[in-house]
């Protein structure tokens, strides 16, 4: 058997508006709703909306031969019901096809495998709860932000009941091993890796349009004599942004009708069926397994977390923002919380990244900030805020109850005199209207009993 | 090549860049004529052989003088705007110079046509003058090309150029547009232009400058080139923590003048100093706009943290770097930028204009707009408060200045040479 195994990543962040160090402790909305809903319906038009109508079409055109997945983040969710609810209709219907699948991740695309165990347990127990709610379905695969992948990750993800995991096939992590295969975790035989082959992957996520490429024009002819030479595969991992599609390659390029004549060349020209990651985990043994001490990531030629952290700026804001955990875990406002999580979005560190000073063009594309500085001022202003937020709503909840303020504040001799003082108006009071004295005579008395006490203090 | 001045005795940072790179081409085996209009005899003479223009005796009498003189006849002077301003506290400067130069014009007198006694007592009778002792130089010294710093420059590279027929290459450091934004002194513009238009190449500090080259100037993109400056290397001023104040220190260094953007520092600073008491503003440094600033930074009611020092020299210089803890160069418009580099060459964060020259080469520097006050304020509130970006820039920022050289401005200059030469 030999398999195509398409999963298309759909993510875009809660970019942060311009947050001044004097918004600090004044204004507490973060994001950049206008940017974030233009950015939205943008990408819904160009990519989301038309990609969607073409994978439907494919599905019911080639009657449940053609598969594919999506891993559709909790951030990129919550803005589409926000933003254009029509989106999550139109990934609606293709889950009710059947032939899509779902897969798990971190609600906020975050980092938080790499520092915080709750979290990211949490985070992926809320995403999958929110697929479900959405689209019927429970996932049983999972893959992490950016494909991050480690020993210890896949350890946390296993424990949680996932079948299986995507990530990248880094050359370093193979090695002369192909990614066409099925792997296992290191000390886990049951739990299946599936490797991005980021070669046949890349050639249309990022060549597809480029002049200089060797392969361009790319046909589907062209493609499917690539996958037919590939040896002796068991699957073939095509691992994309979905934002590929319309976005990162316009219209334009012909990337619409690339994908649109794809799956009928592939299932007339070769050998390969299209399936799912789950049922490629139920069905494939898994040749090897594979050692990942250190984690891994599907970005840049390095295949690593640089592009996320590394710099002095990325480890201080990734710092600060799990050092709040520990407060947030205290507060009940839901405001807090989403706060919190939306600022753990991987995207918020990639615009602090100084790696690519020098190329920045295709950074630059998916970053709205002049540099990383900016972006490093930006949230490192708004984290100002939201730690002097938590500390006033902690210092409230843990006010003392206004026993333990009598006891431990007021002495207690001044206690008992403003006591027998009450119980003195009260009585007064009672005998007043026993007496159905006139008001103003009532308003007198206790104006006098507090003179008395202000003279007793002395 | 024709300067104006030359180390020690500099007023700004043409003396400097001119000193840097004759050194660097020096260093690289090129040999270098550089002409000042007066030399006080201590020059730096490590990088190159400095001829004293006012030591030329120049004999009017020839009739190539005659020539030059029918040709540039035109050239109308009025001056009551002094239009160097590329100086330092430029009135008294200019007064000295004029008591200075009053001496050399006695003998001047005695050799002119109907040159000196026309004009007001201004730079641009210098730069007449300058021009007519070129002529002599260029034709008493070897040399192969022939390279003029800035304007005060052109008309003696020009001459010089006639009378010899090399080609002419000239340094733009600043364009009339830098100094005095739109209200431009027409005579310098023409000079300029003149220069511009008679070079055979025209070298610019940054692409910044170069643009206004273009488009302000009319020249043509392929007549045009982009040689960046370099930083000197500069000794490091160990001087241990002499912070006197505890309140974090924000740093403006340079003339208060309208090209230098001082009041958008101070608008800055009050909004600093609105959410943050625990800061103090320095300006340092002069100039017409000086008294201005004072009366708004009493207007804003910020004097209790805004200091002003006055102009500073040498030792001063490094001392207020050494008290900074970030500098700050809001400059409206600067072709390139100096300063920025030695505030980073002694540990201090720079926040820099994206209207200046030196923005198109440094990384490790916060870039805002001038005009953007709210920007500036809180990018300068961010590097008092959150560490890990000020240790970023004081970890890097030296790095990237010693990376900035001049070797490899002589090196695309030398380039250019050939290109000119084949």
């Amino acid at each position: 058997m030999k398999s195509i195994c398409f999963y298309f990543q759909v993510h875009q962040p809660f970019r942060l508006r311009n947050y001044r160090f004097f918004d600090i402790g004044r204004n507490h909305s973060y994001f950049d709703d206008i940017q974030n809903a233009w950015i939205c319906r943008r990408v819904a038009d160009k990519c989301y909306l038309p990609t969607n109508k073409l994978m439907l079409d494919l599905i019911k055109q080639h009657n449940g031969a053609f598969k594919i997945s999506y891993s559709i983040s909790g951030v990129a969710l919550d803005q589409f019901e926000k933003y254009t609810p029509e989106v999550i209709d139109s990934f609606r219907q293709l889950a009710e096809t059947g032939c899509v699948e779902f897969l798990a991740e971190t609600y906020t695309h975050s980092l938080a495998a790499l520092k915080s165990k709750q979290e990211f347990i949490d985070q992926v127990k809320i995403h999958s709860r929110k697929i479900e709610t959405l689209f019927g379905v429970k996932p049983k695969v999972f893959r992490n932000t950016e494909l991050i992948y480690s020993d210890e990750i896949g350890n946390m993800v296993a424990d949680m009941g996932f079948k299986a995991q995507l990530t990248e096939g880094a050359k370093h992590i193979l090695g002369w091993r192909s990614p066409n295969y099925a792997y296992s975790h290191s000390n886990r035989k049951d739990f299946k890796l599936l490797l991005k082959n980021f070669q046949l992957s890349d050639d249309i996520a990022f060549r597809f349009s480029q002049h200089t490429w060797q392969g361009y024009p790319l046909t589907t002819e062209k493609y499917v004599d690539w996958l037919n030479n590939v040896e002796t595969p068991q699957c073939i991992n095509l691992f994309m942004d979905y934002e590929t599609f319309g976005e990162h390659q316009w219209k334009e390029t012909g990337i619409f009708e690339f994908l649109k004549h794809l799956p009928s060349r592939v299932l007339s020209h070769s050998k390969y069926t299209f399936n799912t990651p789950s049922e490629l985990a139920e069905t494939l043994n898994p040749v090897d397994k594979i050692n990942v001490p250190y984690p891994i990531s599907w970005a840049d030629e390095e295949r690593d977390l640089t592009a996320w952290l590394g710099n002095d700026l990325q480890d201080d804001a990734f710092d600060q923002i799990y050092e709040l955990e520990e407060k947030i875990r205290k507060v009940d406002d839901l405001n807090f919380w989403i706060d919190w999580r939306y600022l753990q979005t991987s995207d918020h560190f990639y615009y602090m990244c100084t790696k690519w000073f020098s190329d920045g063009d295709v950074h630059k594309y998916f970053n709205h900030y002049d540099s990383p500085y900016d972006a490093y001022m930006n949230y490192a202003n708004v984290l100002s805020d939201l730690r002097i937020r938590l500390d006033d709503a902690l210092n409230i909840s843990f006010l003392p109850s206004v026993e333990q303020i009598k006891s431990n504040i007021v002495r207690n001799d001044l206690l008992e005199k403003t006591e027998t003082k009450k119980k003195k108006t009260e009585t007064t009071k009672k005998a007043a209207n026993k007496t159905k004295q006139p008001k103003d005579k009532e308003e007198e008395k206790p104006k006098r009993t507090r003179a008395k006490t202000t003279k007793s203090e002395k | 090549m024709f300067g104006w001045e030359y180390p020690p005795h500099i007023t700004g940072g043409l003396g400097t860049a001119c000193f840097g790179l004759t050194k660097a081409m020096v260093s690289q085996g090129d040999q270098v004529i550089f002409i000042v209009p007066k030399a006080y005899g201590d020059e730096s003479t490590e990088a190159a052989r400095i001829v004293n223009a006012s030591d030329i005796i120049v004999d009017f009498s020839k009739e190539v003088y005659n020539e030059y003189w029918k040709n540039l006849s035109y050239i109308e002077v009025n001056s009551q705007i002094i239009p160097y301003v590329g100086v330092d506290d430029f009135y008294n400067v200019i007064n000295n110079r004029i008591k200075q130069y009053e001496g050399i014009k006695k003998i001047e007198h005695q050799r002119k046509y109907e040159f000196s006694g026309k004009y007001g007592p201004s730079l641009l009778e210098e730069v007449e003058r300058y021009a007519m002792v070129a002529a002599e130089i260029a034709q008493n010294y070897e040399y192969e090309i022939i390279h003029a710093h800035d304007w005060l420059t052109y008309k003696a590279g020009i001459v010089a150029k006639k009378i010899s027929g090399k080609k002419l290459v000239i340094h733009v450091h600043a364009t009339e547009f830098d100094r005095s934004g739109e209200n431009i002194n027409k005579a310098v513009y023409d000079i300029e232009r003149f220069g511009m238009d008679n070079a055979d190449h025209i070298v610019c500090v940054s692409d910044f400058t170069r643009n206004i080259v273009i488009t302000r100037y009319g020249q043509d993109p392929e007549k045009v080139t982009t040689i960046y400056n370099g930083a000197n290397s500069m000794s490091v001023q160990e001087i241990q923590n002499q912070k006197t104040v505890k309140e974090k220190v924000v740093t403006f260094l340079g003339r208060v003048t309208f090209q230098k953007g001082p009041d958008y520092f101070v608008e800055a600073a009050t909004k600093v100093l609105q959410y943050d008491k625990n800061v103090r503003f320095v300006m340092a440094g002069s100039g017409d706009m000086l008294n201005r600033m004072v009366a708004l930074v009493a207007k804003n009611r910020i004097s209790q943290n805004f200091h002003f020092t006055g102009f500073l020299k040498g030792e001063d210089v490094n001392k207020m770097f050494a008290l900074s803890d970030v500098y700050v160069m809001p400059s409206v418009s600067e072709p390139f930028g100096i300063s920025p580099l030695e505030a980073m060459n002694a540990n201090v964060p720079v926040i820099i204009s994206k209207q200046s020259g030196v923005s198109e080469v440094l990384k490790y520097a916060i870039k805002v707009d001038f005009w953007d006050i709210d920007a500036m304020a809180n990018a300068i509130y961010s590097l008092l408060h959150y560490p890990a970006l000020s240790k970023m820039f004081i970890k890097n920022g030296k790095k990237e200045v010693e990376s900035i050289r001049w070797d490899d401005s002589a090196q695309k200059l030398r380039n250019l040479y050939y290109k000119l030469l084949r």
